[in-house]
């Protein structure tokens, strides 16, 4: 099995970023899986980035730790990352600025000297680093070219020709000067699938047009901003209307809006986002209109630290709201899967008319991921239920009391169909209605919804050992490092099952409850400092769960989980009383 | 067959306080509908909370009474949502010049194609008697025993200000004036806004200075010239009621999205193939 991870490092601004995607691109279009991962800083020039793509035969499940290639643009990326290479890894570093010493090898390419003798410029560093790239992994040069001929072509002949030049001087450099490591070529393989690239962030939003999402209203925020510009950009050839709102409030307002008046529609945002958003959530909720909304997590509370990954916004999705109002919340696990469980969300939306909170994070939204051509077909579209000609002949009741608490909903335009949705408790009718019965019964009605919502089945994954006596639970982004520890802690000899739970909220309980009766015990596993699903499992199961959380700004090593499993397994890990505060 | 006032009142029994100024922009609201023979099916009128946040329930529409100071929003998402609906956002002082002030300069530069009548009551009402940002300096109440620190904003000025491309006063003491300019209103082309004295009976009842004070906007004034509206909100003597200021010349929001949605002859498929092979 092949299985590399490349990390290149440098200044913002430098074309790290882009050297990394071309360098993924190439490795998608060679028929390789690759899961890519990133940090930058908040500034938008200069600061240190990074940018790491792991490539495989095999699935990729997590970003990885170790790096077995380290290119540096300058010295303060061998100082930030100069520690994650293996000891047996390659470092290539820029002979001008720095001379390491290390055990792994150290290869010198003179990059901005072959920039300035080939491009005659500055710019290009990235393009020549991407040549040397390529030569080193035994990509095939012509395929390289063709990739930059797609990326460049719009700008024109003598770009793509320049471009071109600085790829082959970068090849033909390592062809020159020869290293000794000894690494897994990379050539092109045949594939029977045609794999694509794409981000959590354009997984999600593809998966949305193809729910038939028709209204999109945000406001840009880190980093959930390029939901907004993919819609901008693309909703319209579909027909829909995109607006860029002066705030998260009015965001969600029109959202909320545009789906009373029959759009299908939805608003994304982070953390500070959803934090205003929390009035209109119970709106939604009260009124009973479907709405979804895209939470990519950042490291909280306040402005915390935007550019960094975090699922902290558990509660705040899950609990936020004055009074009870009931909603659904999902995780994606994976780029793949924020395409096709984005259409699910607007489904549940429709189904049970209520809003819908997407969890994504950081990690997931700006990291790029292979999947097979996708297939939209996949999953089914549901529309909400509307009135029939007889309902709307026979005096509408817009919120009329039924089994699975949903009523049909009339849209503007039906004739028969006119009613006053309101936050304010109302009868079936629809009027204000404040008795302690009504409250009673609508409160119930609402809750109902989810507690059908909850009997859905398809929104756990288990993965690992059949029998097992250690489970561990995840959600969302942390699925892949989940799984590729739970392998190496089957290596290890220590049996785990694991469950995903993508409902989030409400919790798929017979999945869940089957999954507790077949293990016994259950580490919960999420990247914020209270282990607030933890917390949430514990009151819902009374189970001595045991927490394991992480709070850096970073995702999960799969090396992390299974030094979790070992410990409990070895019973040096014991569940403790109360909230995780202390460790 | 012609619609009738019977036709939009809805089964809701009214619960304003006898007397309330409110009351008229209802009827001259039921009103502006005959006048307009607008289809019940087909209206929507969207609110925020408060006293004049309830009128939605009172009409026989499609209604939308939403959240605190957001009407401008939602309204806006109803009219993007389905433009063929005809969408009036009502709203009082507080919900719009308070706690929803930010949108109001937004909905202007959209220039969306909603009508925004404002119940101005100087007063919070619903919550008994606290100062508002349109209450007078020299109020004494609840939360002003001394009166009110701040200086009261003018909706007019700032409607203007914000290029606001329908500008116009109505009171609920001149119930057909009210009514006619509702039409105008939403017979304009455009984001119009009808600033609405609908005094407070209760907590600070303004019926006898309005009385004294308002005066129509005479007949011969431009109503393109906004300078001469700037002139007519200053002046200190006279509270002058119509269209202060009108231009029918500028694009919608709808138009706009509709235009950039016409850039692309309808065809999923083909887009859906051309999104995902740009990640291939």
């Amino acid at each position: 099995m092949k299985d590399i991870l490349v990390r290149i490092g440098g200044e913002g601004g430098e074309g790290v970023i882009s050297c990394g995607e071309m360098l993924t691109t190439a490795f998608a279009r060679s028929a390789y899986d690759v899961y890519t991962f990133r940090t930058y800083p908040a500034e938008i020039k200069g600061g240190p980035a990074m940018f790491q793509v792991r490539a495989s035969d095999a699935p990729v499940l997590s970003q990885g730790a170790a790096a077995d290639i380290l290119i540096t643009f300058n010295e303060e990326a061998h100082q930030l990352h100069g520690n994650t290479i293996r000891p047996d890894g390659l470092l290539v570093y820029e002979p001008a600025h720095y001379k390491p010493e290390g055990t792994f090898e150290c290869y010198a390419v003179p990059l901005d000297e072959i920039t300035l003798n080939v491009v005659k410029s500055k710019l290009g560093k990235n393009v020549v680093a991407l040549g040397v790239c390529s030569r080193i992994l035994g990509m095939s040069i012509e395929l390289l070219e063709e990739m930059v001929r797609d990326r460049f072509g719009k700008k024109g002949e003598m770009v793509v020709a320049k471009n071109i030049e600085a790829l082959k001087a970068g090849y033909d450099y390592v062809d020159k000067h020869p290293f000794k490591k000894d690494l897994p070529k990379f050539a092109a393989i045949k594939s029977p699938i045609k794999r694509i690239v794409m981000s959590g962030n354009e997984a999600l939003s593809i998966g949305a047009i193809s729910a038939g999402c028709r209204y999109y209203g945000g406001y840009p925020i880190t980093p959930a901003s390029d939901i907004l510009e993919f819609m901008e950009k693309d909703l319209p050839k579909f027909g829909g209307a995109v607006v860029q709102t002066e705030d998260e409030i009015s965001a969600l307002a029109s959202v909320i809006g545009a789906s009373f008046a029959g759009k299908k529609a939805m608003t994304a945002t982070s953390g500070p986002g959803l934090a205003l958003m929390v009035e209109l959530m119970g709106l939604s909720a009260m009124s009973e209109i479907p709405c979804v909304i895209v939470d990519a997590m950042r490291s909280g509370p306040s402005t915390g630290m935007p550019t960094k990954t975090e699922q902290g916004d558990m509660n705040l999705a899950v609990y936020g709201a004055h009074g009870d109002a009931p909603r659904i919340v999902l995780a994606p696990g994976d780029a793949e899967e924020c395409m096709y469980l984005m259409i699910q969300a607007f489904n549940l939306s429709e189904k049970y008319q209520c809003p819908v909170l997407y969890l994504t994070d950081q990690s997931l939204a700006h990291r790029t991921q292979t999947f097979p051509w996708p297939d939209f077909k996949r999953v089914p579209v549901v529309n909400r239920e509307l009135p029939t000609e007889k309902d709307l002949k026979e005096g509408y009741v817009r919120f009329k009391m039924t089994d699975s608490g949903v009523s049909p909903m009339a849209l503007p335009g039906m004739e028969g169909g006119c009613y006053a949705a309101t936050g304010l408790e109302h009868t079936e009718k629809g009027a204000p209605n404040f008795t302690p019965k009504m409250h009673t019964q609508m409160s119930f009605k609402r809750a109902r919804k989810i507690e059908m919502a909850s009997r859905e089945s398809g929104f756990t994954a288990r993965y690992g050992a059949k029998k097992a006596k250690i489970g561990i639970i995840g959600w969302g982004s942390t699925q892949g490092a989940i799984r590729e520890g739970v392998d190496m802690a089957a290596k290890a000899g220590i049996p785990v099952a694991h469950l995903q739970v993508k409902m989030v909220y409400p919790l798929p309980e017979a999945d869940i409850k089957e999954f507790l009766s077949s293990v016994e015990q259950v580490i919960v596993a999420e990247l914020n400092y209270s282990g607030q699903y933890n917390q949430l499992f514990r009151s819902r199961f009374l189970l001595p769960t045991i927490a394991m959380t992480k709070c850096e700004g970073l995702p999960f090593y799969a090396e992390e989980i299974l030094a979790k499993i070992q410990a409990v397994a070895s019973g040096s890990e014991q569940p403790v009383a109360g909230a995780v505060l202390s460790r | 067959m012609a619609h009738t006032t019977a036709d939009y009142k809805s089964e809701v029994k009214i619960t304003w306080c006898p007397g309330c100024g409110d009351f008229a922009v209802l009827n001259a609201l039921y009103q502006a509908l005959v006048t307009m023979d607008l289809d019940p099916k087909n209206v929507v009128v969207v609110s925020g909370i408060g006293c004049s946040g309830r009128l939605p329930i009172f009409v026989n529409s499609f209604g939308f009474h939403g959240v605190h100071g957001r009407v401008l929003p939602t309204a806006m998402g109803v009219k993007i949502g389905n433009p063929k609906l005809t969408v009036i956002a009502v709203g009082g002082d507080g919900d719009g010049l308070a706690i929803g002030g930010g949108h109001f300069p937004h909905a202007a530069r959209r220039n969306i194609d909603i009508t925004y009548i404002m119940l101005d009551n100087n007063i919070y009402g619903l919550t008994k008697g606290q100062a508002s940002p349109t209450t007078a300096q020299s109020f004494q109440g609840k939360s002003s025993p001394y009166g009110v620190s701040e200086e009261n904003l003018n909706p007019i000025a700032l409607a203007l200000a914000y290029d606001v491309s329908f500008v116009a006063r109505a009171y609920s003491g001149q119930l057909k004036h009210l009514s006619d300019l509702m039409v105008d209103a939403v017979n304009h082309k455009g984001f119009s806004f009808v600033h609405t004295l609908s005094p407070c009976v209760v907590f600070n009842d303004t019926y006898k200075y309005y009385g004294k004070k308002v005066t129509p906007i005479a007949p011969y004034e431009n109503t393109s010239s906004k300078m001469r509206a700037l002139e007519m909100w200053q002046d200190k003597e006279h509270i002058f009621l119509g269209t202060f200021y009108k231009d029918e010349t500028r694009q919608t929001f709808n138009e706009r999205i509709r235009d950039i949605i016409g850039q692309f002859p309808r065809d999923d498929e083909k887009y859906f193939r051309e999104l995902v092979n740009r990640y291939a």
